[in-house]
């Protein structure tokens, strides 16, 4: 892209009403995890004689999850600077490292869940189970989304080189990403932290 | 696991009364297909309608569900009050049990989620951008595709019908009662997952349509100067972004307990069914506000042009309206003063929800007050103007006394609540959107409605209403409670009852009073034409534009300097420039809306059947669509400004 177009696509990701769009879709998730965050501080003592949060937790576990997504939220940056750059190259190399990271916590995370599972721990067992698996599930799900939407960003810039409307996309991406980030350390807090503290 | 789920020939035959719903909705589709292909309309339904991208299009699409979805809905009502008449005493009725439950559960979902909704958004996608000078909405082929998730959550739901019968719960389902154990049919999951695709499809508009009003305005126009249904929709729209994904989360609570085996609200494995209550309630009560906020936006349009003022206290309206956005959060719990959260947190909502009388009580003076020494026509809108007066006050005062904790404990679940509602959803909500329709309807389709028969339907609907609901006050009174499908005949309820369902005659007759108005304005258009595109003498920008408005609403995006725009032009009598034409972009139709709603239609169905793999693809296939979407840069084409200018003599020519 030449420095005029480079210019003009900053210019539509600024003033863009998708971003506007995209930041106000952001705010009505952040509901649906507040109603989720609600009943889950409702439900977690629930434990009907199962496990305690304190008894299946990992602290050292969750802290790797924990710098794994900080470190993708980091490099999602890194993607977006190069897109305002209009530096394929470089776009190419931080979206590929988020992905990976991105990747690596949603592999941890099932691990944990199966590990849960085989244990005898499924959410059926109760209702504070039932809540942590839909709480931390329902991010997952939106991690999961969002390396879906990254990776059909990483095949048309691989392939085509940067387009009209790709450093929009990558803002909205990153947005997407940083949030889910603010998210995840609700989480950690309020789920883990406190599972243990009790 | 068969490859059908759970899904076999039992769930077709539902007793005989319901067979006669199916056969009534098998011939209303053999009778819609066969017109069509006689009339040879696929095509120009296809290219005109259903990949159509433009509001205009899409909000009377929206409309007509929403009135299909009134006669399934006011079918329900007839068949409970012609029940609760002759159910006096023992073997009296003919409904059983489970079908009054299926009947009344039917009427208050489709009422409001597919009703009052449907003709909500039908207005916004009408007025709202051409209200503010807009030639589209800010992302029109999401709006597209919420219309037709919300098309596909009424079918959904009425699928049910068909196959395997509808939720015995209650229009809001609360567990334990809702929970597999106690509700193992496809009932509730057909509510689930109906109300869910039609939800997403009303989040996706509320953000499309806020982005519409903050980003899209006519020059001039700041939001101070914005006409007040712009305004009222705006409360609504941020009310629609708070509380939808609520029940979105909600909703899907209750399907994991149901189709994953989880314990949220279950009554046992420390499951709390009162959480349901709580979240439901959280989106609920303001779902009422998201509904009856378009309707006073309606009316502070239509009493300004009918008294040919300008609307009194148009600041205080505005604040009156973020008042009740705001309280409108923090009184969910008035809806179960019974849960026995202790007298503080009762008093705090109970006070909470009488403070909500003020700013509407702001907005009742301030109507009357534009009113007072005006120069009224008593057009039709008018009429339903002053029959809302009427009512909404009768049942805000009403309100106000269920909102005192103790009064409630002996009210709560009584007919006294079902007619109080009903005041407030009949004569707030209904009125006000028949109002709007009135007065827009020349606006879209280039002709008014016949005026007499428009006044004959208003009176029959007005006195209806009060025969249907206030012995249904009278009976809350006298102990009644709601949802019963039989009463011992000693207790003397029966005459009063019949009263109520005469209300539902009038009603009816109401009904087919406006099905007549429109076939015989539709048959006397030429004499009925408007071609000023201006027939009330109106104040707003949408006035400014010819009727029909051309698929683009302006050839020229209006200035609005000051309030009431349209009326201050005309006020000014400034000779019309003749600015040149310039090009125009337009989104270019597509068919993906429709498909991608299919596939959640498909989703939706088999989740209720327990059908995973076509549950799985379907999903698969929405995803596909999003991202083939997502690929395509060119969404829209250009209109040359000599076409414009076809358009525009075209539409001069017509008028001439």
């Amino acid at each position: 892209m030449t420095e005029q177009q480079i210019g003009d696509s900053r210019q539509q990701a600024v003033e863009s009403k998708t971003v506007f769009g995209f930041w106000v879709y952001l705010m009505t998730d952040a509901v649906l995890f507040a109603s989720l965050f609600a009943t889950f501080a409702v439900l977690r003592n629930n434990t009907f004689g199962g496990v305690s949060g304190q008894e299946i937790f990992s602290l050292p576990f969750v802290l790797a999850e924990t710098l794994i997504l900080l470190t993708s939220s980091f490099s999602v940056g890194l993607a977006w600077l190069a897109a305002r750059q209009g530096n394929r190259q470089m776009v190419l190399v931080w979206l590929s490292i988020t992905f990976l990271l991105g990747a690596a916590f949603l592999t941890l995370e099932i691990r944990e869940f199966i590990h849960l599972y085989q244990e005898g721990n499924s959410w059926r067992r109760s209702a504070f189970l039932t809540s942590f698996f839909t709480l931390v599930g329902t991010h997952g799900a939106h991690v999961t989304a969002g390396l879906v939407w990254m990776s059909t960003l990483l095949i048309r810039i691989y392939r085509g080189g940067l387009f009209k409307s790709s450093l929009k996309k990558i803002t909205m991406l990153s947005l997407f990403w940083h949030f889910l980030d603010v998210v995840w350390i609700f989480i950690f807090t309020i789920v883990y932290l406190m599972g243990i503290i009790r | 696991m068969s490859l059908l789920g759970r899904l076999d020939l039992d769930a077709l035959y539902q007793g005989p009364v319901t067979a006669a719903g199916q056969l009534s909705l098998l011939l209303a589709g053999i009778a819609i297909v066969a017109i069509l292909t006689y009339k040879k309309r696929w095509k120009w339904l296809w290219r005109e309608w259903l990949t159509s991208v433009d509001p205009k299009k899409i909000g009377i699409m929206y409309i007509i569900t929403a009135l299909l979805m009134l006669l399934r809905g006011a079918a329900d009502a007839a068949m409970m009050r012609a029940q609760q008449a002759t159910a006096a005493g023992d073997g009296g009725g003919f409904l059983t049990s489970d079908q009054f439950q299926q009947v009344f559960t039917a009427h208050g979902t489709i009422m409001i989620f597919f009703v009052a909704m449907g003709l909500m958004f039908g207005l916004f996608n009408l007025i709202v951008p051409l209200q503010i000078g807009a030639r589209d909405v800010a992302f029109p082929f999401l709006n597209a595709t919420s219309f037709w998730l919300f098309f596909a959550g009424a079918m959904l739901i009425n699928t049910s019908l068909v196959v395997g019968g509808f939720a015995a719960t209650g229009w809001l389902s609360y567990p334990p009662l809702s929970e597999l154990a106690y509700s193992p049919g496809a009932g509730v999951d057909y509510w689930i997952w109906g109300l869910q695709i039609a939800g997403i499809g009303s989040l996706l508009s509320g953000i499309n349509f806020f982005v519409t009003i903050l980003k899209m305005r006519a020059p001039g126009m700041n939001l101070m100067k914005m006409p007040m249904f712009c305004w009222s929709v705006l409360g609504s729209l941020v009310l629609i972004l708070f509380a939808f994904p609520i029940l979105t989360a909600t909703l899907t609570m209750l399907a994991l307990d149901r189709t994953l085996g989880m314990h949220f609200f279950t009554a046992d494995f420390g499951g709390n069914p009162m959480m349901y209550v709580n979240l439901i309630w959280a989106w609920g009560h303001p779902e009422v506000y998201i509904l009856i906020l378009p309707a006073f936006g309606v009316f502070s349009e239509i009493v300004p042009t009918f008294s040919r003022k300008r609307l009194f206290g148009y600041t205080s309206m505005v604040w009156a309206i973020w008042a009740i956005v705001f309280l409108s959060f923090i009184v969910w719990l008035h809806h179960f003063f019974t849960m026995g959260a202790g007298a503080n947190v009762n008093a705090f909502f109970g006070i909470m929800t009488m403070a909500i009388a003020v700013p509407t009580g702001v907005k009742i003076f301030n109507w009357l007050f534009t009113m007072y020494r005006g120069r009224i026509r008593f057009a039709t809108p008018m009429l339903w103007f002053m029959g809302f007066v009427a009512t909404f006050t009768v049942g805000g005062v009403a309100g106000v006394i269920m909102a005192i904790p103790p009064a409630d404990f002996q009210l709560h679940n009584s007919l006294f609540l079902v007619a109080h509602f009903h005041t407030m959803i009949i004569g707030g909500v209904v009125f006000g959107f028949f109002a709007g329709l009135i007065y827009w309807f020349p606006k879209i389709f280039g002709f008014k409605l016949n005026e007499r028969l428009g006044r004959y339907a208003f009176w029959c609907w007005f006195v209806g209403f009060l025969l249907a609901f206030i012995p249904l006050y009278i009976l809350g009174l006298m102990g009644a409670t709601r949802r019963l499908d039989s009463y011992d005949a000693s207790l003397g309820w029966q005459p009063l009852f019949i009263v109520a369902g005469l209300g539902v005659v009038a009603i009816g007759a109401g009904i087919a009073i406006q099905a007549l108005q429109l076939y015989v304005s539709l048959k006397q258009r030429k004499a009925n034409l408007d071609t000023t595109g201006d027939p009330w003498n109106g104040r707003t920008l949408e006035w400014s534009t010819a009727s029909p408005p051309p698929f683009y609403n302006f050839a020229h995006i209006p200035l609005a300097a000051e309030r009431d725009a349209f009326w201050a032009a005309k006020q000014s009598r400034q000779a019309k420039l003749r600015l040149p034409y310039q090009p125009i972009h337009i989104p270019k139709n597509t068919p993906l809306a429709l498909i991608i709603s299919g596939f959640a239609f498909a989703a939706g169905f088999a989740i209720v059947w327990h059908i995973y793999w076509l549950a799985l693809l379907s999903f698969l296939a929405i995803v596909g669509c999003l991202v083939l979407r997502s690929l395509g840069e060119r969404n829209e084409y250009t209109l040359p400004a000599a076409d414009v200018a076809k358009v525009e003599a075209a539409i001069r020519r017509r008028y001439a």
